[in-house]
Formats: structure tokens, sequence, C-alpha cells
């Protein structure tokens, strides 16, 4: 028999059934997005802080808390260590939440990752009492030290956001895995199910995505093969993997 | 007074608090957040702080966002 129950994803003091952190952005409206985020089976989902209008919020905020999940603000849009400071306090007013997605984009094209701000801000969050999640580059270095700055938990990119491209480096990843002592949640580059798979296959502790579910032509189907495929993966890996040979070996005994 | 709200150009009366600012513009109260000029302003602090001429008032809330 086969026991899940006691399986969690814990960052810092927050505990986790679901493996899967869904983002909000891309999706067309909020029906949509709430079909998605349930068939998902999400317990944590991100949110972006923009520029209020006279009518003050989205309508995301009242669906996330009727359908019970925790907020993780982002810091997206930020290009500096200063910026994703304010930003990330006053996601903290806003929302009296201490977790934040760290984000500090270099560029608009490839939207990677800025290492020396990403860590400058790691560092200066922590400090202030945040519970940090990172979003990194696939940099096992990198990720090494953003695990010493306090991070809670470091997420590597799989690929450049929204381009579905898939987990470009694997072995770094289980090289930051095999490294680590916070969680790894792969971030970014989940194109679909396989992929989410892989990510739990390699041994990361949970799986970020949004576009691969928003934008997909049914977001609800896709959320709910994401689940699955996360679920998938970490039983796989859990299981232990046959080794991968060159040659045949039979698996049927010879007459 | 003039006070840039969320970029733009706005007048308010002279000795206007974030919070007197907030209701003129009508802004929602619950999910929001405000920084003047690069700081925020918690929110128990609203009713108190007087926003200077000239200042910059950032007013944020949450969106969808991946």
């Amino acid at each position: 028999m086969i026991d899940e129950s006691g399986d969690h994803l814990v960052i810092d003091d927050h505990k986790l059934t679901s493996r899967l952190i869904i983002g909000t952005g891309g999706a067309a409206n909020l029906s949509v997005l709430e079909r998605a985020l349930v068939a998902s089976g999400t317990e944590l989902t991100t949110v972006a802080m923009r520029r209020a209008d006279t009518e003050g919020g989205s309508g995301v905020l009242d669906l996330l808390r009727r359908l019970g999940i925790r907020i993780l603000p982002n810091t997206a849009g930020c290009r500096s260590a200063a910026e994703a400071l304010l930003t990330a306090q006053l996601a903290r007013e806003a929302l009296g939440t201490d977790l934040v997605k760290l984000e500090v984009h270099a560029d608009d094209r490839t939207l990677l990752p800025d290492p020396m701000e990403t860590l400058d801000a790691a560092e200066q969050l922590v400090a202030d009492g945040f519970t940090v999640l990172a979003y990194t580059n696939d940099d096992p270095v990198l990720a090494l030290r953003l695990e010493e700055a306090g991070c809670a938990a470091v997420m590597p990119l799989g690929a450049p956001i929204g381009t579905g491209l898939g987990i470009r480096n694997p072995h770094n990843i289980e090289l930051i895995v095999s490294r680590a002592s916070v969680p790894i949640i792969l971030d970014a580059g989940i194109g679909t199910a396989s992929d989410a798979a892989l990510a739990m296959e390699l041994g990361c502790d949970a799986v970020l995505l949004s576009t691969a579910v928003t934008r997909a032509q049914d977001p609800e189907r896709m959320a709910y093969a994401m689940r699955s495929a996360v679920t998938a993966g970490l039983l796989a890996r859990q299981a232990g993997r046959i080794p991968q040979r060159f040659w045949a070996h039979a698996s049927s005994p010879p007459r | 007074m003039e006070v840039q709200v969320n970029g733009d150009d706005r007048e308010f009366p002279d000795g206007s608090t974030v919070a007197d600012v907030l209701d003129a513009l009508g802004t929602a109260r619950q999910g929001v957040a405000v920084a003047l000029d690069g700081q925020v302003v918690r929110r128990a602090s609203w009713a108190e702080v007087v926003v200077p001429d000239g200042a910059r008032l950032e007013i944020l809330t949450a969106v969808q966002g991946g």
C-alpha cells in the first residue's frame, strides 16, 4: 500500500501537501483561473504587485482567499535589489505575509535573473525578516550562495520564463539538488507535464509554473496534468529508477 | 499642493494625510500598500502621516502575475 499522506513540502514554517505552486499570470479571466487552480490542487500561488487603479484590487486576492490558497507575492518587474526590497515591503504591508518570491530580472528579452542583484536583495530581505524564495539561474554555485544567505527555498529555472523549453540543463538541476539543504523548486520553463515530472525525478522538492497552464488550450485539464505529473515524478524519484544501459537486458527468462 | 500619485500629478488640500489622499482618490483600502518617496507607510500610520508638497506617492495592489 502506497501512503502519500505523510509527505509534505516544508518551506520555513509553511507546511504544504501540494508540491505544485501556480502563478496566476496569463489566465484569460478569473473563472478560467479558478478552475485551473482547483484542478491543480495548489496550496500556494503567486501574485504580482502593481499600481492600483481607483477601484483597487483586481479580484485575484478575493479568489485566492475564497479558495483558501496561500498567497506568494513576487517582485517581478524589479531590476535592482533596492526595487525588489521596496516591492517586497509593500507586498508584506498589503497582503500581510512574510513570504516573497524574489525575482530580479536583468532585461526584458530574456527575463533571466540578475545574479548580483538577486543575491544582494536576498541578503537584505532575510535581514528584514522575510521568508525568501529566490528565483535564480540553474547555477549550482549561486544556488548555494542563496541558501547561505538565508533563503528558505531556492528556485532555479528550467528555461527562461514563458518559453516552455523545459529543463535545458538537467545535470545542473541535479547538482543543485544534491548539495541543497533547503527545498529546491523548479521555476520557469515548464512547457508540458513531462517537464514537471522530470523536475521531480531529478530530485526537486516542488515545481512552480504558470504560463504552461494559464496559456494552454485547456488550462483546467493542463493543471490536472501538472498535478499528476508532479505526483508521478515524486513517486518515481522515491521508488528509485533503474540504471540506464547501452545494451538490451532481457526481462524474460532465457528458454 | 501637488502630489505625484502613481506617476500622475494630482492636486490635494495642504496638510492632507495619506488616508485623506486615498479617500479623495476613492482607492479601496483592502489589499493595498503605500510608499511615500520610496518608503513604506504602514497602514496604522495612514491617518497621521502628512503628505508633503511635491511628494511621490505609490499605491500598489496585488494583480495576476507569475
